[in-house]
Protein backbone atom coordinates (compact mmCIF):
# COMPACT_ATOMS: atom_id res chain seq x y z
CA UNK A 1 0.00 0.00 0.00
CA UNK A 2 1.31 3.45 -0.94
CA UNK A 3 1.00 6.36 1.85
CA UNK A 4 -0.14 10.01 0.46
CA UNK A 5 3.62 10.61 -0.84
CA UNK A 6 3.90 7.29 -2.62
CA UNK A 7 1.26 8.37 -4.44
CA UNK A 8 2.19 11.45 -5.32
CA UNK A 9 5.72 10.54 -5.84
CA UNK A 10 4.21 7.85 -8.72
CA UNK A 11 2.24 10.68 -10.50
CA UNK A 12 5.13 12.55 -11.00
CA UNK A 13 6.47 9.54 -13.07
CA UNK A 14 3.45 10.37 -15.51
CA UNK A 15 5.38 14.12 -15.68
CA UNK A 16 6.97 14.68 -19.43
CA UNK A 17 9.55 17.11 -20.30
CA UNK A 18 7.70 20.51 -21.71
CA UNK A 19 4.48 19.95 -19.68
CA UNK A 20 2.47 22.72 -17.79
CA UNK A 21 0.49 21.29 -14.95
CA UNK A 22 -1.90 22.31 -12.60
CA UNK A 23 -1.77 21.05 -9.13
CA UNK A 24 -4.89 20.30 -7.08
CA UNK A 25 -4.93 21.05 -3.04
CA UNK A 26 -3.50 18.20 -0.87
CA UNK A 27 -1.64 14.98 -2.37
CA UNK A 28 -1.58 16.69 -6.02
CA UNK A 29 0.56 19.79 -4.54
CA UNK A 30 3.09 16.75 -3.17
CA UNK A 31 4.09 16.08 -6.47
CA UNK A 32 5.63 19.06 -6.84
CA UNK A 33 8.26 17.55 -4.36
CA UNK A 34 8.77 14.63 -6.38
CA UNK A 35 9.67 16.25 -10.37
CA UNK A 36 11.75 13.53 -11.98
CA UNK A 37 15.97 15.39 -12.38
CA UNK A 38 16.02 16.45 -15.66
CA UNK A 39 12.56 17.33 -16.40
CA UNK A 40 11.77 20.65 -16.78
CA UNK A 41 7.63 21.56 -15.93
CA UNK A 42 5.94 24.53 -15.26
CA UNK A 43 3.29 24.49 -12.28
CA UNK A 44 0.51 26.37 -13.00
CA UNK A 45 -1.57 28.51 -9.54
CA UNK A 46 -4.99 29.16 -10.83
CA UNK A 47 -5.25 32.63 -9.04
CA UNK A 48 -2.29 33.89 -11.69
CA UNK A 49 0.85 32.22 -11.63
CA UNK A 50 3.09 30.52 -13.93
CA UNK A 51 6.20 28.81 -12.67
CA UNK A 52 4.97 28.27 -8.88
CA UNK A 53 8.72 27.97 -6.67
CA UNK A 54 9.02 26.36 -3.96
CA UNK A 55 8.10 27.65 -0.12
CA UNK A 56 9.41 30.80 0.64
CA UNK A 57 12.34 31.52 3.25
CA UNK A 58 11.32 33.28 6.50
CA UNK A 59 13.09 36.17 5.39
CA UNK A 60 11.17 35.81 1.21
CA UNK A 61 7.43 35.62 2.38
CA UNK A 62 5.76 37.82 0.76
CA UNK A 63 1.99 38.35 1.18
CA UNK A 64 1.07 39.35 -1.89
CA UNK A 65 2.35 36.51 -3.64
CA UNK A 66 0.47 32.79 -2.97
CA UNK A 67 -0.84 29.58 -4.11
CA UNK A 68 -4.04 28.35 -5.02
CA UNK A 69 -4.54 26.83 -1.90
CA UNK A 70 -3.64 30.48 -0.07
CA UNK A 71 -0.15 29.25 0.70
CA UNK A 72 3.35 32.10 0.22
CA UNK A 73 5.36 30.48 -2.57
CA UNK A 74 8.41 32.03 -4.09
CA UNK A 75 8.93 32.40 -8.21
CA UNK A 76 11.43 31.28 -10.42
CA UNK A 77 13.24 32.54 -13.16
CA UNK A 78 11.10 33.00 -16.24
CA UNK A 79 8.00 33.29 -13.90
CA UNK A 80 5.26 35.37 -14.94
CA UNK A 81 1.37 36.68 -13.50
CA UNK A 82 -1.69 37.34 -14.61
CA UNK A 83 -5.50 37.86 -13.80
CA UNK A 84 -7.56 35.10 -13.12
CA UNK A 85 -9.33 35.57 -16.30
CA UNK A 86 -6.42 34.83 -18.60
CA UNK A 87 -5.76 31.88 -16.13
CA UNK A 88 -8.73 30.24 -17.18
CA UNK A 89 -8.23 31.32 -20.42
CA UNK A 90 -5.16 28.96 -20.51
CA UNK A 91 -7.09 26.50 -18.93
CA UNK A 92 -9.98 26.27 -20.89
CA UNK A 93 -7.88 27.32 -24.08
CA UNK A 94 -6.35 23.69 -23.32
CA UNK A 95 -3.13 25.52 -23.24
CA UNK A 96 -2.35 23.96 -19.56
CA UNK A 97 -1.39 20.08 -20.27
CA UNK A 98 -2.43 17.87 -17.47
CA UNK A 99 -4.40 18.19 -14.21
CA UNK A 100 -3.67 16.47 -10.99
CA UNK A 101 -6.55 16.25 -8.75
CA UNK A 102 -8.37 14.93 -5.60
CA UNK A 103 -11.25 12.92 -5.73
CA UNK A 104 -13.97 11.31 -3.42
CA UNK A 105 -15.35 9.67 -6.23
CA UNK A 106 -15.17 8.36 -9.97
CA UNK A 107 -17.49 6.23 -12.48
CA UNK A 108 -16.12 3.79 -14.89
CA UNK A 109 -16.39 6.15 -17.38
CA UNK A 110 -14.50 8.36 -16.14
CA UNK A 111 -17.04 10.95 -14.35
CA UNK A 112 -15.64 12.54 -11.24
CA UNK A 113 -17.03 14.04 -7.83
CA UNK A 114 -14.85 16.61 -5.72
CA UNK A 115 -16.79 18.96 -4.96
CA UNK A 116 -19.68 18.65 -2.49
CA UNK A 117 -21.24 16.12 0.08
CA UNK A 118 -25.20 16.63 0.25
CA UNK A 119 -26.04 17.36 3.80
CA UNK A 120 -22.86 19.05 4.77
CA UNK A 121 -21.27 22.41 4.33
CA UNK A 122 -20.34 23.21 0.98
CA UNK A 123 -17.50 25.31 0.26
CA UNK A 124 -17.70 25.25 -2.92
CA UNK A 125 -16.17 24.76 -6.61
CA UNK A 126 -13.51 27.38 -7.11
CA UNK A 127 -11.80 26.08 -10.03
CA UNK A 128 -12.54 22.50 -10.14
CA UNK A 129 -14.91 22.41 -12.78
CA UNK A 130 -13.01 24.60 -14.84
CA UNK A 131 -10.11 22.11 -14.90
CA UNK A 132 -11.26 18.68 -15.11
CA UNK A 133 -14.34 20.07 -18.33
CA UNK A 134 -10.86 21.66 -19.78
CA UNK A 135 -7.60 19.81 -19.32
CA UNK A 136 -6.62 17.35 -21.99
CA UNK A 137 -5.33 15.24 -19.35
CA UNK A 138 -6.18 14.48 -16.30
CA UNK A 139 -5.01 12.71 -13.44
CA UNK A 140 -6.78 11.89 -9.92
CA UNK A 141 -4.81 11.28 -6.67
CA UNK A 142 -7.38 9.66 -4.59
CA UNK A 143 -7.80 6.54 -2.00
CA UNK A 144 -9.79 3.16 -3.52
CA UNK A 145 -12.08 3.01 -0.44
CA UNK A 146 -13.39 5.02 1.81
CA UNK A 147 -12.93 4.76 5.72
CA UNK A 148 -15.48 2.67 6.28
CA UNK A 149 -14.16 0.16 3.35
CA UNK A 150 -16.65 1.12 0.74
CA UNK A 151 -15.42 1.76 -2.76
CA UNK A 152 -14.65 5.24 -4.32
CA UNK A 153 -13.63 3.86 -8.04
CA UNK A 154 -17.93 3.13 -8.85
CA UNK A 155 -19.60 2.18 -12.14
CA UNK A 156 -22.03 5.75 -11.25
CA UNK A 157 -20.69 8.54 -8.81
CA UNK A 158 -23.02 8.81 -6.20
CA UNK A 159 -22.35 12.27 -4.80
CA UNK A 160 -22.54 15.17 -7.00
CA UNK A 161 -21.31 15.70 -10.30
CA UNK A 162 -17.77 17.82 -11.09
CA UNK A 163 -17.05 16.70 -14.72
CA UNK A 164 -18.31 14.00 -17.01
CA UNK A 165 -16.12 11.68 -18.70
CA UNK A 166 -12.94 13.58 -17.75
CA UNK A 167 -10.85 11.33 -16.05
CA UNK A 168 -8.00 9.34 -17.82
CA UNK A 169 -5.95 7.95 -14.94
CA UNK A 170 -6.17 7.07 -11.42
CA UNK A 171 -3.60 6.80 -8.76
CA UNK A 172 -4.96 5.39 -5.21
CA UNK A 173 -3.00 3.69 -2.31
CA UNK A 174 -3.41 0.32 -4.03
CA UNK A 175 -3.12 0.91 -7.42
CA UNK A 176 -2.77 2.23 -11.15
CA UNK A 177 -5.72 2.26 -13.18
CA UNK A 178 -6.61 3.92 -16.79
CA UNK A 179 -10.33 4.92 -17.33
CA UNK A 180 -10.44 3.69 -20.98
CA UNK A 181 -12.55 6.01 -23.09
CA UNK A 182 -14.48 2.73 -24.05
CA UNK A 183 -15.84 2.59 -19.95
CA UNK A 184 -13.90 0.63 -17.09
CA UNK A 185 -11.09 1.15 -14.96
CA UNK A 186 -7.57 -1.18 -16.45
CA UNK A 187 -5.58 -2.20 -13.67
CA UNK A 188 -2.03 -0.89 -14.91
CA UNK A 189 -0.10 -1.52 -11.83
CA UNK A 190 -0.72 -2.89 -8.80
CA UNK A 191 1.24 -1.55 -5.34
CA UNK A 192 3.94 -3.69 -3.28
CA UNK A 193 2.60 -6.41 -1.40
CA UNK A 194 -1.13 -5.77 -3.08
CA UNK A 195 -2.73 -8.38 -4.87
CA UNK A 196 -5.07 -8.45 -7.78
CA UNK A 197 -7.56 -9.73 -5.56
CA UNK A 198 -7.37 -7.11 -3.13
CA UNK A 199 -7.99 -4.48 -5.93
CA UNK A 200 -10.80 -6.14 -7.13
CA UNK A 201 -12.54 -6.43 -3.76
CA UNK A 202 -11.72 -2.69 -3.53
CA UNK A 203 -13.69 -1.93 -7.02
CA UNK A 204 -17.21 -1.48 -7.73
CA UNK A 205 -16.68 -0.38 -11.36
CA UNK A 206 -15.82 -2.51 -14.14
CA UNK A 207 -12.42 -3.41 -13.48
CA UNK A 208 -9.99 -4.85 -16.77
CA UNK A 209 -7.38 -7.05 -15.93
CA UNK A 210 -5.28 -8.67 -18.75
CA UNK A 211 -2.49 -10.75 -18.23
CA UNK A 212 0.03 -9.99 -15.69
CA UNK A 213 -0.27 -6.92 -13.75
CA UNK A 214 2.94 -5.37 -12.50
CA UNK A 215 4.06 -3.95 -9.34
CA UNK A 216 4.44 -0.39 -9.15
CA UNK A 217 8.21 1.21 -9.26
CA UNK A 218 8.49 3.97 -7.07
CA UNK B 1 -5.33 64.48 -17.39
CA UNK B 2 -8.69 64.00 -15.90
CA UNK B 3 -8.18 63.78 -12.24
CA UNK B 4 -9.61 60.50 -10.27
CA UNK B 5 -8.64 61.40 -6.56
CA UNK B 6 -11.08 61.36 -4.18
CA UNK B 7 -9.96 62.20 -0.61
CA UNK B 8 -10.33 58.59 1.38
CA UNK B 9 -12.08 55.62 1.93
CA UNK B 10 -14.95 57.32 3.82
CA UNK B 11 -15.70 59.12 0.93
CA UNK B 12 -15.23 56.91 -1.68
CA UNK B 13 -17.78 54.70 -0.48
CA UNK B 14 -20.03 57.12 1.25
CA UNK B 15 -23.16 56.99 -1.48
CA UNK B 16 -22.77 53.29 -1.71
CA UNK B 17 -26.75 52.63 -0.42
CA UNK B 18 -28.58 49.45 1.39
CA UNK B 19 -29.24 47.13 -1.19
CA UNK B 20 -26.12 47.64 -3.36
CA UNK B 21 -24.55 44.71 -5.25
CA UNK B 22 -20.87 45.17 -4.89
CA UNK B 23 -17.33 43.83 -6.64
CA UNK B 24 -14.94 43.09 -4.09
CA UNK B 25 -11.06 42.31 -5.49
CA UNK B 26 -9.05 39.51 -4.14
CA UNK B 27 -8.39 35.70 -3.86
CA UNK B 28 -8.76 34.78 0.00
CA UNK B 29 -7.31 37.72 1.21
CA UNK B 30 -4.52 38.53 -1.27
CA UNK B 31 -5.20 41.70 -2.79
CA UNK B 32 -8.47 42.29 -1.15
CA UNK B 33 -9.37 46.06 -0.62
CA UNK B 34 -9.00 46.56 3.16
CA UNK B 35 -9.57 50.12 3.35
CA UNK B 36 -13.03 50.03 1.79
CA UNK B 37 -14.35 47.09 3.81
CA UNK B 38 -13.32 49.02 7.06
CA UNK B 39 -14.78 52.52 5.70
CA UNK B 40 -18.65 49.88 4.47
CA UNK B 41 -18.12 48.37 8.44
CA UNK B 42 -17.88 52.20 10.14
CA UNK B 43 -21.03 53.19 7.34
CA UNK B 44 -23.14 50.05 8.76
CA UNK B 45 -24.46 49.79 4.61
CA UNK B 46 -26.69 46.91 4.55
CA UNK B 47 -28.56 43.76 2.29
CA UNK B 48 -25.46 43.91 0.04
CA UNK B 49 -24.93 41.57 -2.68
CA UNK B 50 -21.16 40.82 -2.74
CA UNK B 51 -19.32 39.56 -5.65
CA UNK B 52 -15.64 37.67 -4.62
CA UNK B 53 -14.23 34.58 -4.91
CA UNK B 54 -14.11 34.27 -1.22
CA UNK B 55 -16.07 35.61 1.52
CA UNK B 56 -12.58 36.33 3.60
CA UNK B 57 -12.54 34.55 7.30
CA UNK B 58 -14.19 34.87 10.58
CA UNK B 59 -11.92 37.82 11.48
CA UNK B 60 -10.55 39.35 8.14
CA UNK B 61 -12.04 40.87 5.02
CA UNK B 62 -15.57 40.32 3.83
CA UNK B 63 -15.74 37.96 6.97
CA UNK B 64 -16.25 41.23 9.45
CA UNK B 65 -18.87 42.47 6.61
CA UNK B 66 -20.76 38.99 7.31
CA UNK B 67 -20.38 39.20 11.18
CA UNK B 68 -22.13 42.73 11.40
CA UNK B 69 -24.68 41.40 8.98
CA UNK B 70 -24.23 43.53 6.31
CA UNK B 71 -24.56 41.04 3.33
CA UNK B 72 -27.76 39.82 2.38
CA UNK B 73 -26.15 37.41 -0.53
CA UNK B 74 -22.71 36.27 -1.61
CA UNK B 75 -21.43 35.14 -4.55
CA UNK B 76 -18.83 33.77 -4.54
CA UNK B 77 -16.27 30.14 -5.80
CA UNK B 78 -15.08 29.14 -2.65
CA UNK B 79 -15.86 29.94 0.89
CA UNK B 80 -14.52 27.68 2.96
CA UNK B 81 -12.23 29.53 5.27
CA UNK B 82 -15.43 31.16 7.22
CA UNK B 83 -17.11 29.66 10.54
CA UNK B 84 -19.66 32.95 10.53
CA UNK B 85 -21.04 32.28 6.99
CA UNK B 86 -21.53 28.78 7.48
CA UNK B 87 -23.57 29.13 10.47
CA UNK B 88 -25.79 31.93 8.88
CA UNK B 89 -26.02 30.33 5.44
CA UNK B 90 -27.71 27.48 7.13
CA UNK B 91 -29.78 29.05 9.68
CA UNK B 92 -30.35 31.21 6.37
CA UNK B 93 -29.90 34.50 6.83
CA UNK B 94 -27.60 34.60 3.98
CA UNK B 95 -27.81 33.54 0.13
CA UNK B 96 -25.37 32.25 -1.42
CA UNK B 97 -24.75 31.27 -5.45
CA UNK B 98 -21.97 28.89 -6.04
CA UNK B 99 -19.54 29.88 -9.72
CA UNK B 100 -17.13 27.67 -10.78
CA UNK B 101 -13.91 30.24 -10.77
CA UNK B 102 -13.07 30.44 -14.02
CA UNK B 103 -17.10 31.12 -15.07
CA UNK B 104 -17.01 34.01 -12.14
CA UNK B 105 -13.66 35.12 -13.74
CA UNK B 106 -14.89 35.31 -17.18
CA UNK B 107 -18.73 36.65 -15.89
CA UNK B 108 -16.98 39.61 -14.92
CA UNK B 109 -14.90 40.41 -17.60
CA UNK B 110 -17.83 39.77 -20.06
CA UNK B 111 -19.71 42.62 -18.26
CA UNK B 112 -17.00 45.03 -18.36
CA UNK B 113 -16.57 44.62 -21.71
CA UNK B 114 -19.86 44.76 -23.24
CA UNK B 115 -20.34 40.79 -23.91
CA UNK B 116 -23.90 39.16 -22.74
CA UNK B 117 -23.38 35.79 -22.76
CA UNK B 118 -20.34 33.26 -23.40
CA UNK B 119 -19.98 28.99 -23.66
CA UNK B 120 -18.02 27.54 -21.06
CA UNK B 121 -17.52 24.08 -21.02
CA UNK B 122 -17.01 24.28 -17.12
CA UNK B 123 -20.18 22.87 -15.42
CA UNK B 124 -21.94 20.95 -17.99
CA UNK B 125 -23.59 17.94 -16.59
CA UNK B 126 -23.60 19.26 -12.93
CA UNK B 127 -25.97 20.96 -11.19
CA UNK B 128 -24.10 24.61 -11.82
CA UNK B 129 -26.16 23.31 -15.66
CA UNK B 130 -29.81 23.73 -13.97
CA UNK B 131 -31.45 26.19 -15.79
CA UNK B 132 -29.21 27.14 -18.47
CA UNK B 133 -28.97 26.78 -22.29
CA UNK B 134 -26.47 24.44 -23.23
CA UNK B 135 -25.19 23.83 -26.91
CA UNK B 136 -22.82 21.47 -28.76
CA UNK B 137 -19.73 23.08 -30.32
CA UNK B 138 -17.07 20.65 -32.43
CA UNK B 139 -18.95 17.67 -30.78
CA UNK B 140 -18.23 19.12 -27.08
CA UNK B 141 -21.14 19.95 -24.68
CA UNK B 142 -21.04 24.11 -23.51
CA UNK B 143 -23.14 26.05 -20.98
CA UNK B 144 -24.37 29.39 -21.72
CA UNK B 145 -23.39 31.70 -18.64
CA UNK B 146 -23.95 35.91 -18.63
CA UNK B 147 -22.54 39.01 -17.90
CA UNK B 148 -21.73 40.32 -14.64
CA UNK B 149 -21.86 43.42 -13.68
CA UNK B 150 -22.19 45.83 -10.33
CA UNK B 151 -23.08 49.22 -9.19
CA UNK B 152 -19.76 49.29 -7.28
CA UNK B 153 -16.47 47.35 -8.20
CA UNK B 154 -13.90 48.28 -5.67
CA UNK B 155 -10.73 46.74 -6.28
CA UNK B 156 -6.79 47.20 -4.21
CA UNK B 157 -3.75 47.95 -6.69
CA UNK B 158 -0.06 48.13 -6.05
CA UNK B 159 0.50 51.05 -7.82
CA UNK B 160 -1.89 54.04 -9.13
CA UNK B 161 -1.73 57.71 -10.74
CA UNK B 162 -3.96 60.55 -10.30
CA UNK B 163 -5.61 59.60 -13.88
CA UNK B 164 -6.81 56.14 -12.74
CA UNK B 165 -4.19 53.91 -13.78
CA UNK B 166 -3.57 51.14 -11.81
CA UNK B 167 -0.60 48.83 -11.45
CA UNK B 168 -1.18 45.09 -9.59
CA UNK B 169 1.78 43.03 -7.95
CA UNK B 170 1.94 39.37 -7.54
CA UNK B 171 -1.12 37.86 -7.16
CA UNK B 172 -2.93 40.11 -5.61
CA UNK B 173 -3.80 40.98 -8.97
CA UNK B 174 -6.35 38.18 -9.47
CA UNK B 175 -9.71 39.46 -9.76
CA UNK B 176 -8.77 43.20 -9.49
CA UNK B 177 -8.41 43.71 -12.90
CA UNK B 178 -11.82 42.58 -14.55
CA UNK B 179 -13.64 43.69 -11.75
CA UNK B 180 -12.52 46.92 -12.41
CA UNK B 181 -13.90 47.01 -15.67
CA UNK B 182 -17.43 45.32 -14.60
CA UNK B 183 -18.21 48.71 -11.93
CA UNK B 184 -21.14 51.42 -12.67
CA UNK B 185 -18.69 52.90 -10.29
CA UNK B 186 -15.12 51.52 -9.80
CA UNK B 187 -13.69 52.32 -6.99
CA UNK B 188 -9.56 51.87 -6.45
CA UNK B 189 -7.55 51.95 -3.46
CA UNK B 190 -3.42 52.05 -3.81
CA UNK B 191 -0.51 51.30 -1.83
CA UNK B 192 0.96 54.45 -3.46
CA UNK B 193 -0.70 57.03 -5.06
CA UNK B 194 1.67 58.93 -7.88
CA UNK B 195 0.72 62.16 -10.13
CA UNK B 196 -0.15 61.39 -14.27
CA UNK B 197 2.85 60.59 -15.89
CA UNK B 198 4.74 58.94 -12.59
CA UNK B 199 4.09 55.52 -13.94
CA UNK B 200 5.23 53.69 -16.93
CA UNK B 201 2.65 53.54 -19.78
CA UNK B 202 3.84 50.21 -20.70
CA UNK B 203 3.42 49.07 -17.20
CA UNK B 204 -0.35 49.74 -16.67
CA UNK B 205 -2.52 46.97 -15.87
CA UNK B 206 -6.02 48.44 -15.70
CA UNK B 207 -6.34 52.00 -17.98
CA UNK B 208 -7.56 54.79 -16.10
CA UNK B 209 -10.81 54.39 -18.19
CA UNK B 210 -12.14 51.79 -15.90
CA UNK B 211 -11.78 53.64 -13.07
CA UNK B 212 -13.53 56.92 -11.49
CA UNK B 213 -12.67 57.34 -7.53
CA UNK B 214 -8.93 56.18 -6.36
CA UNK B 215 -6.83 57.02 -3.56
CA UNK B 216 -3.94 55.96 -1.34
CA UNK B 217 -5.41 53.37 1.44
CA UNK B 218 -2.62 53.18 4.32
CA UNK B 219 -2.06 50.31 7.68
CA UNK B 220 -2.53 47.97 4.87
CA UNK B 221 -2.13 44.43 6.87
CA UNK B 222 -2.00 42.41 4.07
CA UNK B 223 -2.92 39.04 6.71
CA UNK B 224 -1.90 35.72 5.21
CA UNK B 225 -4.02 32.94 5.35
CA UNK B 226 -1.54 30.29 4.73
CA UNK B 227 2.16 31.41 5.67
CA UNK B 228 4.34 28.49 4.36
CA UNK B 229 8.32 28.32 4.91
CA UNK B 230 11.06 26.11 3.77
CA UNK B 231 14.17 26.04 6.16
Amino acid sequence: MLDKHGIAKRISKELKEGMYVNLGIGIPTLVANYIPEGINVVLQSENGLLGIGPFPLENEVDPDLINAGKQTVTMLPGSSLFSSAESFAMIRGGHIHLTILGAMEVSENGDIANWKIPGKMVKGMGGAMDLVASAENIIVAMQHVSKSGASKLLKQCTLPITGLRCVKKIVTELAVLDVLPEGGFKLVERALGVSVEDIKQATEGKLIIEGEVPEMQV
Amino acid sequence: MINKVIENADNAVADIPDGATLMLGGFGLCGIPENCIAALLKKGVRNLTCISNNAGVDDFGIGLLLKQRQVKKMISSYVGENEEFERQLLSGELEVELIPQGTLAERIRAGGAGIPAFFTPAGYGTEVAQGKESREFHGKMYLMETWLKADFAIVKAWKGDTAGNLIYKGTARNFNPMMATAGKITIAEVEELVPAGQLDPNAIHTPGVFVHRIFQGQHYEKRIEQRTVRR
